[in-house]
């Protein structure tokens, strides 16, 4: 008993030591940036931030400290403040509700830039530390709805369906306009290709819960759902769908090493140049652009490789055409030619852009015979009920 | 019946007894060197894992958990909210009432102040706002707790299972309004409630407003010791715990007592619901509670149910959360990392109670030998 309590008294001197000799260990003077992440590796969501975050910070010369798993509260804020006493001068976090517990952190710090990937009051709150930023990820959607529409095609011209049974499934997070806007882009580029697709919408109402997800996507797969889509963060969409055989265009990433045969495609957004971007600015002091879109040209927004196995043959051929068509213009993605809402073209809208008390309208968004989408501001603000979707379920 | 062999006759290699009281300062060694003890299989555990220096690991815990004036604070203001739910769950465990429901109370309180903060924060003056929050918080804690209690009371149901199930009704209502008052609509969350107006917020007392549900937390804790120690209901607590008959023998309404305790229980959790909404977070989410219910078990229990010593357990957990969460952050490791640290940790003080309540004997190494 002696002996032990030796051996422990003198592990407990060591470690006294090791805790007063720390504090002076790291006190390199470089620039730090914070990362806030709503879950961890587990996430294709928060996983493309995570590689984004090193990789700008790596090409940038310096380290990153991350946090995962901070909810969209409270903690947040700590999180950030936590990050400040860390000694960062640049904080970014990942999720939309992350913003208003951001926006607090930033009125407590003015000496710090915060950054925040789809939050929509920069614009408005109007202060000089805090940024948001997203990118045209619709024309992303769109040319993984490209792949969808000619998967459909090829699935009618084998006979495995007739033109009226095309039709696609999926699974949303929630009901507000960055998963509207997701999943209509997603449907007028697969109908650009196959004019007889529908859609069903099945909603979970969590960001990441893989169980729901999983559960979602089998059900529209029961209700005869020939393909399906996904804007939520967990492997269930994509695991449920290799399990059943059914084509998947994915989000956020690649996820054909799970899914080798059903995976076709999937758009994601490459955080990487403007992280790179707003730590450079906050590095040098200069402030960072308050509403920053990424599009195609700023290599924002991606596609993974397409997966022969699965995708229809032509298929990046074709993705490359409608690409381009999109970045001269000749094509839009919402394009009032191209939809309606209860059975009307649409030529006027007012969408909410501005983020206030009231949540009405206040821009008109329609013109030149296309909706302008994240124009006004980064942040999706499409939230029109299209012809040809249903939505199965609206509790979230 | 079995003869006895020599097998049977022959000495256990281990035999366990019932100590006699310890003292307390033995008792309190034991549990310092099960921490110790836990560090060392951390450190081992560590270096296998990862090849990371243990030692920096264990430094980075004491700057994660007391590293910055902040973290301080921010440590303080866990532990007022972790003992928080520990008083009210203690009253409640005394009597031998298992409410396992603290976070769905603690959560019914954070939803009534938030109600209240969202309806009546642009129509109500400030004063009287701040009263109703005080006021719904500590009644729908109360609400949810007597709940299972009267079902315990009259029809003798479980009220384990009871107050269990009552936390994922609770988590389930809280998700519910979540979505009603989303802002903007359909992202699923409510995000900072009356920000501008700061309407139904509790008053920051200094820099941070941690310190204001800091002497709340402190005031109750003495009330507690005091109430559960000196007062009358105390001790019809302490006898009902004992032996159900008994009470009743001595004329104390088991029924009446077994109701206002939990009322007071839930009261409390309601008040732990209150300091976290219009104190602190200033939001809702049904992670609101943060499995501060459950976890407050745990800080009842190795305490044995003095408010005192809820003190220094609620501080042993909360600082290894801290420190755990910062270990995770600056060695780039997975959080799961930083919960079996805690774990183990845990475990070993667990553990500890049983070597502080039973002594074990060894055979004696000259028997063994002359064999």
């Amino acid at each position: 008993m002696k002996k032990i309590l030796a051996v422990l008294l003198a592990a407990v001197l060591v470690l006294a030591l090791a805790a007063c000799g720390g504090n002076t260990s790291d006190e390199a003077k470089d620039f730090k940036a914070g990362f806030i992440f709503l879950h961890d590796e587990n996430s294709t969501y928060d996983l493309n931030f995570i590689n984004a975050a090193k990789q700008a910070c790596e090409n940038l010369g310096i380290t990153p400290i991350l946090k995962t798993n901070i909810d969209e509260s409270n903690d947040c804020y700590e999180a950030a403040a936590d990050l400040v006493d860390s000694g960062c001068g640049f904080v970014f976090a990942d999720s939309f509700g992350h913003e208003s517990f951001m926006i607090q952190a930033a009125k407590e710090f003015p000496d710090v830039q915060f950054a925040h990937a789809t939050g929509t009051r920069a614009h408005t709150e109007n202060l000089p530390n805090y940024a948001n930023a997203f990118a045209s990820i619709y024309e992303g959607r769109y040319l993984a709805g490209v792949a969808a529409g000619l998967k459909l095609n090829q699935m009618i011209e084998e006979g495995k369906i007739t033109a009226e049974e095309a039709k696609i499934g999926y699974v949303g997070a929630f009901t507000y306009a960055e998963v509207i806007s997701g999943y209509t882009s997603f449907y007028l580029g697969a109908k650009s290709i196959c004019p007889s697709a529908t859609m069903e919408v099945q909603f979970t109402g969590s960001w990441y819960d893989e169980t729901a997800e999983k559960e979602a996507a089998t059900l529209l797969i029961n209700d005869k759902c020939v393909l399906i889509s996904q804007h939520a963060d967990s492997m269930g969409a994509p695991t449920a769908c290799e399990t059943a055989g059914v084509p998947n265009v994915s989000y956020n990433g690649s996820t054909q090493s799970a899914c080798p045969n059903t995976f076709i495609v999937s758009s994601r957004i490459d955080w990487t140049p403007y992280l790179e971007y707003a730590i450079k600015a906050a590095m040098e002091g200069k402030e960072v652009d308050k509403d920053w879109t990424g599009t195609l040209a700023t290599a924002s927004v991606v596609l993974t490789d397409v997966n022969e196995t699965a995708a229809a043959p032509g298929t990046v051929e074709k993705i490359e055409e409608v690409k381009a068509g999109l970045e001269d213009g000749s094509i839009h993605v919402f394009d009032t030619a191209n939809f309606t809402v209860d059975g009307k073209t649409l030529d006027s809208y007012m969408a909410d852009v501005d983020t206030d008390e009231a949540y009405q309208g206040d821009t008109e968004v329609i013109s030149d015979g296309y909706f302008h989408e994240s124009e006004f501001r980064s942040a999706p603000y499409f939230d029109l009920r299209i012809d040809g979707i249903t939505l199965l379920n609206e509790k979230f | 019946m079995k003869k006895p062999s020599e097998k049977a006759v022959h000495e256990q290699l281990v035999q366990i007894s019932k100590r006699a009281n310890l003292p307390a300062w033995q008792s309190w060694l034991i549990r310092i060197l099960a921490v110790l003890a836990s560090l060392v299989v951390c450190a081992v555990i560590i270096v296998l894992f990862t090849g990371d220096n243990p030692f920096a690991i264990y430094a980075t815990m004491f700057k994660g958990a007391v590293g910055t004036s902040r973290r301080i604070w921010s440590l303080l203001q866990g532990v007022a909210m972790l003992l928080c739910v520990s008083l009210a769950v203690t009253p409640a465990f005394k009597m031998r009432f298992w409410n396992i429901g603290a976070e769905g109370q603690v959560l019914m309180g954070g939803l009534a102040t938030a109600s209240c903060m969202i309806l009546f924060g642009n129509s109500m003056p400030p004063a009287l706002l701040l009263l109703l929050v005080i006021a719904a918080s500590i009644v729908a804690g109360a609400i949810w707790a007597v709940i299972p209690a009267i079902f315990k009371a009259i029809w003798n149901t479980n009220e384990t299972l009871f107050t269990l199930m009552m936390n994922y009704i609770a988590m389930q209502i809280v998700s519910y309004f979540t979505y009603i008052w989303s802002v903007p609509k359909g992202s699923g969350k409510i995000g900072v409630i009356n920000a501008a107006s700061q309407a139904g917020w509790l008053p920051t007392i200094g820099k941070y407003n941690y310190l204001l549900n800091i002497l709340i937390v402190a005031a109750l804790t003495i009330g507690i010791y005091i109430y559960l120690r000196y007062s009358k209901h105390g001790y019809e607590i302490a006898v009902v715990g004992e032996s159900e008959n008994t009470a009743k023998y001595i004329g104390i309404n088991v029924k009446k007592v077994i109701i206002r305790t939990m009322i007071l229980s839930g009261a409390l959790c309601g008040v732990a619901g209150l300091l976290l909404v219009a104190g602190t977070d200033h939001t809702i989410t049904r992670d609101t509670a943060g499995g501060r219910g459950f976890t407050a078990i745990m800080v009842s229990w190795l305490a044995k149910f003095n408010p005192l010593y809820m003190v220094v357990t609620a501080f042993l957990l909360v600082f290894m959360q801290k420190g755990a969460t910062e270990i995770s952050t600056v060695f780039g490791l997975n959080d799961s990392f930083s919960d079996i640290i805690t774990g183990i940790i845990i475990f070993f003080i667990i553990g500890s109670e049983f070597f502080i309540n039973y002594t074990l004997k060894f055979r004696s190494r000259k028997g063994a030998e002359a064999k």
